[in-house]
């Protein structure tokens, strides 16, 4: 049986029910972190941050919001808007939240991709985030029906469709999501459900296995080197902290983190309070009308490449390829073959293929955002094309990698 | 040995209950998810067709759904090709195009122009002629005609009628 003894002090109580001096060692102070990293580490900490202020806005703008087709557009632009004291700063901070999230997503990714920190036992990190991601989507379209303006129907309408894939016709199986032959009630109250407890719970769960994911690999540096960090933390341990390549996560690695998460939340809160105009869509400021479509439709600016995808082909093919978009991300630790896991810019032509992909994902953001007309559905078609060009090739090009 | 077969056995005695109910709750958690009785149910609209006029779009609502009637005039009726014809349905003499207007490639509603007598749809630029058939993609096929049935100078939407019987077994709409 358990031995307890008088307790000293609060702390000596709380540690001899619950380890606490074991549980900090093991989460921060003996959490070891490599020296040689730089701001861009910092993302996934953002998103940490980023994540908390969308729960904390979102419990302050559900003690107004109504889930009804009827008042949900009033309670929504009335009542929080204008009526609730400082409900307009829940609002703006939710709207901004969701769409900065993805911006810091993307850095988050790409710098990921960049320094190979998506293999060699890394993958597990990669493939959490990539759920993170798809359910991030998931929740960032279900919160963009709640307002139930005409932006929220007819993205609802549009994207329901979607899972009638094409030729196949599946029409009860949209009929089944939306509850309704249209978006209506059934269908709002249950995005409703999904926005607020399902989804979030499931992002939660991801992030835990994120984590989890990142302890026995440790993260990456930028150089790719594979630290002993056994080696590394007794060093550290035994006095030489300047020798080692390693630093604690808390409280040391965590100052600097936080540094760079401050410097992030003034930008975050100028956008807030000066600049929340691009998270808020002008189309959904008027309620949702079932007889009529916006005269453009599209959804916001981070679902915009995959959009692209879908657009410039006959509707077969196009679902085919904004298919084959949203999952392929998912394979890339299995198309890289090549055993290199260093900056891209020593990965030969790999170094070219990084550069490409990432602008041209900002072109096909650029086009989806554009009317398909003319010269704009041209360079979309391209886009499209050079995209799924680049994963078809990734494996050949990778293989013949010269070991670095 | 022997205590490791009874274990062996209550484990799947337990995996035998535990799989009936995860399959009954699977069931119980897609029949909720399904439209409710009272939504499927959503009735009938009935069309008068003597208010409409040629070349003018009119867009009524059946469950929940735009729907466009486009009465057409003599020079449009004389100036459709085989298949378009065959989309017409006709009342007391005059011939209308009637659909659902959403787009058939995921649903926006198209915009008609008189002058030009087709339709543009802004999402992602499909297009349609007079008659509701497709001339530009992604839009795969024409526009959907509702299940209708002709009484005297009314159509009613809902109900399926010869007419509509013949365009559904001919593929003219789906
Ligand atoms: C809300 C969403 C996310 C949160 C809260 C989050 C959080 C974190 C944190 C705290 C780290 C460690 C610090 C760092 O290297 O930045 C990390 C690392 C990582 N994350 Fe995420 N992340 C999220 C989404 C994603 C996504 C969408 C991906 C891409 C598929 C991803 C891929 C990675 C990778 C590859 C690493 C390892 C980086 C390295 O080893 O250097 N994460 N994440
Ligand atoms: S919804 Fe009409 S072209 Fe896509």
């Amino acid at each position: 049986m358990a031995h307890f003894t008088k307790a000293t002090s609060v702390k000596d109580w709380l540690d001899q029910r619950l380890a606490i001096v074991k549980v900090e060692k093991v989460m921060a102070s003996e959490y070891w972190i490599p020296k040689n990293i730089n701001f861009l580490w910092a993302m996934g900490m953002i998103l940490a941050v980023t994540f908390s202020l969308l729960l904390v806005s979102g419990i302050f703008l559900l003690m107004y919001y109504q889930p009804n087709i009827d008042t949900a557009f009033y309670s929504v632009n009335y009542t929080i808007m204008r009526e609730v004291d400082f409900g307009w700063l829940w609002r703006h901070v939710h709207g901004v939240a969701a769409s900065v999230i993805f911006l810091i997503m993307y850095i988050h990714m790409f710098t990921g991709i960049y320094y190979g920190s998506y293999k060699k036992g890394r993958e597990m990190i990669w493939l959490s985030g990539m759920l993170l991601f798809v359910t991030f989507s998931a929740e960032a379209f279900s919160g963009y029906m709640l307002p139930w303006g005409q932006m929220s129907y007819w993205a609802g309408m549009v994207i329901t469709n979607l899972f009638a894939g094409g030729s196949l016709h599946a029409d009860g199986l949209v009929e089944w999501i939306r509850g309704d032959y249209v978006p209506a009630q059934a269908f709002l109250s249950r995005f409703f459900m999904l926005h607020v407890i399902l989804l979030p719970l499931a992002i939660m769960g991801l992030i835990g296995l994120h984590f989890a994911a990142l302890r026995i690999p440790h993260v990456n540096n930028q150089d790719g080197e594979e630290i002993d960090f056994e080696a590394e933390s007794k060093k550290y341990l035994a006095g030489d902290k300047a020798g080692s390549k390693v630093m604690r996560f808390g409280n040391d690695f965590m100052s600097k983190d936080m540094t760079i998460v401050g410097l992030y939340l003034v930008f975050f809160f100028y956008l807030v309070f000066y600049n929340y105009g691009f998270a808020m869509d002008p189309v959904n400021f008027d309620p949702a009308d079932g007889l009529k479509t916006p005269a453009h439709i599209y959804p916001e600016w981070y679902f915009l490449w995959s959009y692209e995808i879908l657009r410039p082909f006959s509707v077969d093919v196009g679902l085919i390829a904004f298919g084959f978009a949203q999952v392929i991300f998912f394979a890339l630790p299995f198309l890289d073959r090549s055993p290199n896991a260093v900056a891209a810019n020593r990965r030969g032509l790999f170094a070219i293929w990084f550069w490409v992909m990432l602008v041209n994902m900002i072109v096909l953001t650029a086009m989806g955002k554009l009317p398909p007309e003319g010269i704009y559905s041209t360079i979309g078609y391209v886009a499209a094309l050079l995209f799924m060009a680049q994963w078809l090739v990734l494996p050949f090009i990778t293989k013949f990698e010269k070991k670095v | 040995m022997k205590n490791n077969t009874r274990r062996g056995f209550m484990g799947k005695a337990f995996g035998a209950v535990a799989a009936v109910g995860a399959i009954g709750s699977l069931v119980a958690m897609k029949k909720t998810w399904d439209p409710l009785p009272s939504v499927k149910a959503a009735g009938f609209t009935t069309l008068d067709m003597s208010v409409y006029q040629e070349n003018k779009l009119a867009v009524e609502k059946w469950r929940g759904k735009p729907i466009f009637v486009l009465k057409k005039t003599a020079a449009m009726v004389a100036d459709q090709t085989e298949i378009q014809s065959v989309r017409d349905i006709v009342v007391d003499g005059a011939h209308y195009m009637v659909s659902i207007g959403l787009c058939t490639h995921l649903g926006c509603i198209p915009s008609y122009n008189a002058n030009d007598k087709d339709f543009l749809c802004a999402c992602h630029g499909g297009k349609f002629d007079y008659a509701g058939e497709v001339t530009k993609v992604p839009p795969p096929r024409g526009l959907d005609i509702p299940p209708f049935k002709i009484e005297g100078n009314t159509l009613v939407l809902g109900e399926k009628g010869p007419e509509y019987m013949k365009m559904k077994e001919t593929g003219v709409t789906l």
